[in-house]
């Protein structure tokens, strides 16, 4: 089996395994951000170049650094690779160039955006993003279109990741959206007005990194960082019926896949991938529709997780001031000191 | 200097026909090669040869073909890049607008080396006239016997089709040509794999330039090893130069490689020097891509040895001082040209021709396109400079293909050496108006 | 072409259409996607309409989608309607430092339109594009197939004059 160093943690990894996979297998803080990357859709990632990392030595034979950095979800490990993401300053110093390229054309609009909480780009921008935008010209603005009457797409919130295109060729038949018009323009469309009609188009809101496809059954209900996440599952003839429900007090708000910490769809017991199928997702939303397994699992550093609310919020707090502090055209939000206490923001 | 392999016949009438071609010693090249070589010993001539890639990238074409993988009972496929697209450059169009038959002999040579049943020559949609000069020299060819089934009686069988693009510089990128040719967008693949074990219908694919394979065929003439006696160290051969800007005689020129610049700027053979008499300004030596180089620079080394065109000389010096022979678009500027707004129209240009895929290219490109034209605009300040210099750092390497270099190295070079007319712009916007962009028209 | 049922490839045009699917190995006719679209757009009046779009998908028993995604993607493809003749004037570079912006200005102020725009009788459309390989004989337009090169003002002139009255469309195929 390869080794490879990671940071200078080595590790031992099955022939095949890509750089991201195998700092996944580490841990911790050296795992590169992926946005693009889903691990569940074959041929994804490469894309968005968050991943990056710095090759300092090919494999024990070919020591050779490689001259660029590499995306790390689409390279695979050598025997003797050493790999440098976050003991990097040079590859962090990239990695921060690629999330500025991602925020010139995105319109921050955190606070009116359904993903917010669970969003990747969100919390990219966190952790790599500059205080201030160095980009002054008018964004890229497009409509926000409905595809179909269950999703909603606001393309400039989009990255271009094309999860949503992949999800609709591998797991539904037919795709009927895709990504039209070329460069700074492209855009996921249907081109002409269409819904996305098949059982398991939904899951491209779960697989969506940032808020560009929300469901609209769930569009404006509440935040998620007030909802509880519990699995459940039910017999289903179309899916694993394996999912997790978002629950405000009794109420369930929304349905989704389950997702893991790298917020990938999670699997099967029998190792299939558990997409769930729109029935599940928009028309069960009764807890006598479920068989409740109990509460989610949900990383502790997510603003989602139980009994961290406080110090997630005062961050968001912060850090949304200083993103909107940086909005040059015109939007001027004033949030006064409690503003996203969640005590006050239901009063 | 003034050997010619690729244009010896081009001034002869009629040469894209056949006939004329063969009374011109056309195809017995291939007949000699299919009946008394094979596919090693064409492998090894061109391995002799020392030829490089003549579409931009110089790797050297016996390496490339011998990754070519050969997995028993699968398909191979030789696939030709006519999607000449880098501003500067238009020496593919000549060539296969006035001998299409050296690029087809090329093309039925090399696959015979690489053991391909089938090659498509894919050309820019722009070219649709040369696409049909080449369709009527293929249907020639094979009216002649020379493709199809059993070519001269070898027993070698070989299809050759025309490919028409529809609109895309990336499309000369070899991945998103072999989508392009697949019938999707020309988004460039992720490598590995490379195409030369996954390539076109994920077959073992080798892309290569027009100037490439038409070089074959004199290789195959004269023997590699002779071939490599013609140029200046690794620059073995000749190579095709697209001239054009302030030159008296812009056109396609065949030099052998280690000409002085100075020559081919100055001599009546070449360029015929600027128009009007007026002094050189710079020269971007090798397509919109490579570094621009100011005068000093360009006819000299900074060592002060002469600049001489080949894949060394031009670039002595690294990016610092040097550039690169690249595709060989020679583009010339005169005194009086304003480097920033010859930038922005490269900017606009790769802004234009970004796929969007990856997002250093996809936001950079229209983010260096908009500060260059604030700045022409007059509304530039010196941290707009700066900002730009930075931006394109970040493009640079950071992509999935080499467009991000592409798009970065023009900002780069011109900041590089012209940063005084760049600041010029900023601190003295009302004398933009009065700087005389480029050559006026008479009439 | 205002209806569906009207948009069907001449009996010519489809039998260049299949034999071109010859050209790939069996089940890749998708390949043959671009030369359609082109063979299309010459066909149905210099533009791809979401119908005719559609109609290549079932030629080439495709979705509709991979159509829109390659057409939207290829700057030659129209999918909005064009005038009858499409002036593309070469702006990169070398056109720009022989004087293309001369060039272009001369036919905005002639034709009265903008880059962009096409005239009010529906005779020009006038775009501005990037290099088309024409840089040793720049300035230059394409119109159509045909490149017209080393142009000079009056040389434009006269090349107006002449395409107003054969009245054409013009076409890459």
């Amino acid at each position: 089996m390869p080794l490879v160093t990671i940071d200078d943690i080595p590790v031992e990894v099955p022939e095949g395994t890509t750089i991201l996979e195998a700092a996944r297998m580490i841990g911790g803080d050296i795992v590169p951000p992926a946005m693009c990357f889903h691990s569940k859709l074959k041929t994804s990632g490469g894309y968005c170049r968050t991943c990056i990392v710095k090759v300092e030595q090919g494999s024990a034979k070919d020591p050779r650094p490689m001259p660029k950095p590499v995306a790390s979800c689409r390279t695979t490990v050598m025997d003797g690779m050493v790999v440098r993401n976050i003991t990097s300053p040079e590859n962090l110093e990239a990695r921060a160039g690629v999330v500025e390229m991602l925020l010139i054309n995105h319109p921050l609009d955190c606070p009116v955006c359904d993903q917010a909480g669970e969003c990747h780009l969100q919390d990219l921008g966190y952790e790599h993003g500059k205080e201030a935008t160095r980009y002054e010209f008018a964004r890229r603005e497009f409509e926000p279109t409905d595809i179909g009457d269950k999703i909603k797409l606001h393309m400039n919130r989009c990255i271009l990741c094309y999860r949503c295109v992949k999800v609709a060729d591998q797991i539904t038949d037919g795709r009927c959206h895709g990504i039209i018009n070329r460069g700074e323009v492209a855009e996921i469309s249907t081109y002409i007005e269409k819904a996305i009609d098949n059982d398991f188009s939904g899951n491209v809101i779960d697989v969506c990194p940032v808020g560009a496809l929300t469901d609209k059954t769930f569009r404006f209900k509440s935040r998620v960082w007030f909802t509880k996440p519990v699995d459940a599952h039910r017999d289903c003839t179309k899916c694993c019926g394996n999912v997790r429900l978002w629950y405000q007090g009794e109420e369930v708000l929304r349905v989704t896949a389950r997702k893991d910490q790298w917020g990938e769809v999670e699997d099967n017991a029998d190792g299939s991938t558990a997409w769930i199928c729109n029935e599940c997702r928009y028309d069960k939303k009764n807890t006598s529709d479920w068989t409740i397994e109990g509460p989610s699992k949900i990383d502790r550093h997510s603003v989602i997780s139980a009994n961290h609310y406080e110090t997630s919020l005062r961050n968001i707090k912060a850090d949304t001031l200083k993103m909107m502090g940086s909005v040059p055209h015109g939007v001027k939000v004033e949030l006064g000191t409690g503003a996203l206490d969640p005590n006050n923001l239901h009063k | 200097m003034s050997k010619k392999l690729l244009l010896k016949n081009d001034h002869i009438p009629n040469i894209n026909q056949l006939a004329v071609y063969r009374q011109h010693g056309g195809y017995a090249v291939l007949e000699n090669t299919l009946k008394n070589s094979n596919p090693e010993n064409v492998l090894e001539e061109v391995k002799k040869s020392g030829l490089r890639g003549r579409g931009g990238a110089g790797f050297p074409t016996g390496l490339k073909w011998s990754f070519l993988a050969r997995p028993e009972g699968v398909s191979r496929y030789l696939v030709c890049n006519a999607d000449e697209s880098e501003p500067g450059t238009f020496k593919d169009r000549y060539l296969m607008e006035r001998i299409p038959h050296l690029l087809i002999e090329g093309m039925i040579l090399s696959s015979f080396a690489l053991g391909a049943k089938t090659s498509y020559i894919y050309i820019r949609g722009e070219y649709f006239y040369v696409a049909r000069i080449l369709e009527v020299a293929i249907a020639e060819a094979y009216a002649a016997g020379l493709l199809g089934k059993n070519i001269m009686g070898s027993g070698f069988d070989h299809d050759c089709y025309v490919q028409v693009g529809a609109g895309a510089y990336i499309c000369g990128e070899e991945t998103a040509l072999l989508e392009s040719l697949e019938g999707k967008r020309g988004n460039p693949r992720i490598k590995p794999p490379f195409p030369a074990v996954a390539g076109l219908y994920g077959c073992p694919t080798v892309v290569n330039n027009v100037e490439t394979i038409a070089a074959v065929v004199p290789i195959l003439e004269l023997g590699g090893d002779e071939y490599a006696k013609i140029g200046i160290g690794k620059s073995t051969g000749t190579k095709l130069i697209s001239a054009s800007g302030h030159i008296n005689k812009p056109g396609v020129y065949e030099i052998e490689l280690g000409l002085p610049v100075e020559e081919f700027i100055y001599s009546e053979q070449y360029c015929g020097g600027i128009r009007g008499g007026r002094k050189l300004k710079a020269v971007v030596a090798g397509g919109s891509s490579v570094p621009i180089l100011p005068t000093e620079l360009i006819l000299k080394t900074a060592n002060g040895e002469p600049r001489l065109m080949s894949y060394e000389s031009l670039g002595d010096g690294g990016f610092a001082s040097g550039t690169m022979l690249g595709s060989g678009g020679f583009i010339v500027m005169d005194e009086d040209t304003s480097i920033v707004k010859n930038l922005y129209t490269f900017a606009r240009f790769y802004h234009h021709e970004s796929c969007g895929q990856c997002s250093p290219c996809r936001e950079g490109t229209g983010w260096m396109e908009k500060i260059i034209h604030k700045i022409l605009d007059g509304h530039g300040t010196m941290q707009d400079i700066d900002l730009l210099w930075d931006i394109q750092s970040k493009i640079e390497g950071k992509t999935i293909c080499p467009l991000g270099e592409a798009a970065a190295w023009p900002v780069a070079a011109a900041i590089r050496h012209f940063r005084s007319e760049f600041e010029s712009y900023v601190q003295n916007p009302e004398n933009i108006k009065d700087i005389k962009h480029y050559y006026r028209l008479q009439n | 072409m205002t209806t569906s049922e009207q948009i069907v490839f001449s009996k010519e045009s489809l039998e260049v259409v299949q034999k071109m699917m010859l050209r790939y190995p069996e089940g890749k006719h998708k390949s043959a996607l671009i030369p359609v679209l082109h063979i299309a757009q010459a066909e149905f009046g210099g533009w791809l309409s979401a119908p005719v779009m559609d109609y290549v998908a079932s030629v080439l028993k495709i979705q509709p989608i991979e159509v829109y995604e390659v057409a939207s993607f290829y700057s030659m493809f129209n999918l909005k309607p064009v005038g009858k003749c499409l002036i593309e004037v070469c702006r990169t570079s070398s056109c720009w430092l022989c004087g293309a912006e001369d060039i272009i200005d001369h036919i905005e102020n002639k034709l009265n339109i903008k880059v962009g725009e096409t005239t009010a009788d529906g005779m020009f459309t006038l775009k501005a594009v990037e290099c088309l390989g024409s840089c040793g004989t720049a300035p230059m337009m394409q119109v159509g197939a045909d490149y017209h090169e080393n142009l000079t003002l009056s040389k434009v002139d006269a090349l107006l004059e002449k395409f107003k009255s054969e009245d054409k469309q013009s076409r890459y195929c």
